[in-house]
């Protein structure tokens, strides 16, 4: 290998990556995008519950206490259409990436 | 000092899960299979009764089983599980991962032999099969020694220039069923004291920042944990868990120190426990409960004038070849004992490993193989005589005739 690369006295143990899962822009794999319908959502956080990643975002009312609005966060969500399933009123819908509105 | 215990009547594998409940772990994810059963059994006794707050997660296999506590000590948990032969083949892949996220679990086996033909009873051969795998593996000799190195491994494992996970090992039924007088600790705070508190979680440094070396969403730096790593980094990774195998020996040792003072009982170094070794021509090497009955026919031949002695291997991994060479380095026969199989290899993987610590040496002794006692098949004072008698005859001049020899099988 290239001597450029770090030693593995230089490295992190147990393999983990030298970059915070932060740094790992994985909203770059999705071919769908969730688009949430803001009408039909009744801020019950089904999706956030069931995420495999953390990619949604809670905007929260200003005493705290009350979901006002939930969003996505397509830097990482990688549409695997898992919150589209778990709605309970249908207001996730899975659109193909580039023909969205 | 040591601190106050009380004497209790245990078998191998209530003494297995006593040790948990004292450390008091946080996670026990396990799948029962004979001779382990009682581990899982006991211990959920200890969680319904509210001894312990333990998180208890039935699986569905050993391979969850294992998957399970990987998760739970990579979030920051003492993790605990238990298995033998099959189950301990069926956690296989997660034995690599468990060993190479470097995550400090820590595994009872109650050792049995491997299907087929299908058989319950002890012998090594399930923990051979995995003795690459990364883990430090003990072998117990009885019921309080599996006590004991449990709560001895979590401080081995834990150790932050170690963070390996650790299997005790015991032979099944003869230790994990056969009820033993033993002492435990009066006060699980004690043990608690011992290991130094909950578990520390380690830090690592990443991109100029250190971070703990866990799952934590609250880290400033989340982690990724179990990404690919391939030909770039993968060796790096390897080699760093190669340094920590070696790091362990010290620990080891040190360990076995610590729990002396703690609890008034020593293993040899941690490492081997040898026996009538001072003066002796003759050695014999060997793994768990048959050492005792060893040791009571070497008595025997002692009392005849016999100079012979015993060294028990108590860490197989990492393997302790440096003491092997200086216990051995003045013997003139040693007779290794393998309760394994040995198929297409020279011999059996102790007695293979035990001449390749003495090669080195600048004359080193005759070095001979029993194997013996697969699927329980009993290992008598009286058939231990024959092959010591064997050994005497070779130290005479006798020349070997065997590399290996199967001790107890009917021709």
């Amino acid at each position: 290998m290239s001597s450029t690369k770090p030693g593995w006295k230089e490295i992190p143990i147990a393999g983990i990556p030298f970059k915070s899962a932060l740094e790992y822009k994985t909203g770059t794999w999705r071919s769908f995008k969730p688009i949430i319908d803001d009408k039909k959502c009744v801020r019950c956080l089904l999706c956030w519950l069931y995420c495999p990643d953390d990619s949604f975002i809670i905007k929260w009312s200003e005493d705290g206490k009350r979901p006002k609005q939930v969003l996505v966060n397509y830097e990482y969500c990688k549409g695997c259409g898992i919150c589209s399933t778990v709605c309970p009123t249908k207001a996730i819908t899975m659109i193909p990436e580039g023909e969205e509105q | 000092m040591t601190v106050e215990q009380i004497d209790i009547l245990l078998n191998g594998d209530e003494a297995a899960a006593w040790a948990a409940k004292d450390v008091h772990v946080d996670v026990v994810a396990a799948y029962p299979i004979t001779p382990q059963t009682i581990v899982v059994e006991k211990f959920s006794e200890f969680v319904a009764d509210g001894i312990v707050q333990t998180e208890f997660v039935s699986v569905e296999s050993e391979h969850s089983a294992l998957s399970a506590c990987v998760g739970a000590a990579a979030a920051g948990a003492r993790a605990f599980t238990a298995t033998a032969a099959n189950g301990l083949q069926l956690m296989n892949e997660i034995l690599y991962i468990a060993s190479s996220l470097r995550q400090p679990i820590v595994m009872a086996i109650a050792n049995r032999a491997p299907s087929g033909p299908i058989n319950i009873h002890n012998d090594h051969t399930d923990a051979m099969n995995v003795r690459d795998a990364g883990w430090i593996m003990f072998f117990a000799e009885n019921t309080q020694e599996v006590y004991d190195t449990i709560i001895q491994a979590y401080k081995i494992a834990e150790d932050p220039n170690v963070l390996l996970p650790v299997m005790v090992c015991y032979d099944g039924f003869l230790i994990s069923h056969t009820a033993e007088r033993i002492k435990v600790f009066k006060d699980p705070k004690d043990v608690a004291e011992f290991l130094g508190g909950p578990r520390k979680i380690p830090k690592i440094e990443l991109m100029g920042k250190e971070v703990e070396l866990s799952l934590n969403p609250e880290n400033p730096l989340p982690l990724t944990f179990g990404p690919l790593d391939l030909y770039d980094y993968y060796f790096e990774h390897k080699r760093q868990q190669s340094e920590a195998m070696q790091h362990a020996y010290a620990v080891i040792e040190k360990v076995n120190e610590e729990y002396a003072k703690f609890s008034g009982r020593k293993y040899g170094n941690g490492r081997v426990v040898p026996y009538r070794l001072d003066d002796a021509e003759i050695a014999i090497v060997l793994m768990g409960s048959t050492a005792g009955t060893a040791r009571y026919v070497i008595d025997e031949l002692r009392d005849e004038g016999i100079k012979i002695g015993e060294l028990r291997v108590r860490s197989f991994r990492p393997f302790p070849y440096m003491d092997l060479e200086r216990y051995l380095k003045n013997v003139k026969v040693v007779g290794v004992f393998d309760r394994a199989q040995d198929q297409g290899m020279q011999g059996g993987p102790l007695f293979l490993e035990t001449r390749a610590a003495l090669y080195d040496l600048a004359s080193h002794p005759k070095v001979v193989n029993f194997v013996f006692g697969l699927g329980g098949r009993d290992m008598s004072p009286e058939l231990l005589r024959t092959t010591m008698d064997e050994l005497i005859a070779i130290k005479e001049g006798k020349k070997p005739v065997f590399n290996r020899k199967y001790i107890g099988v009917r021709e």
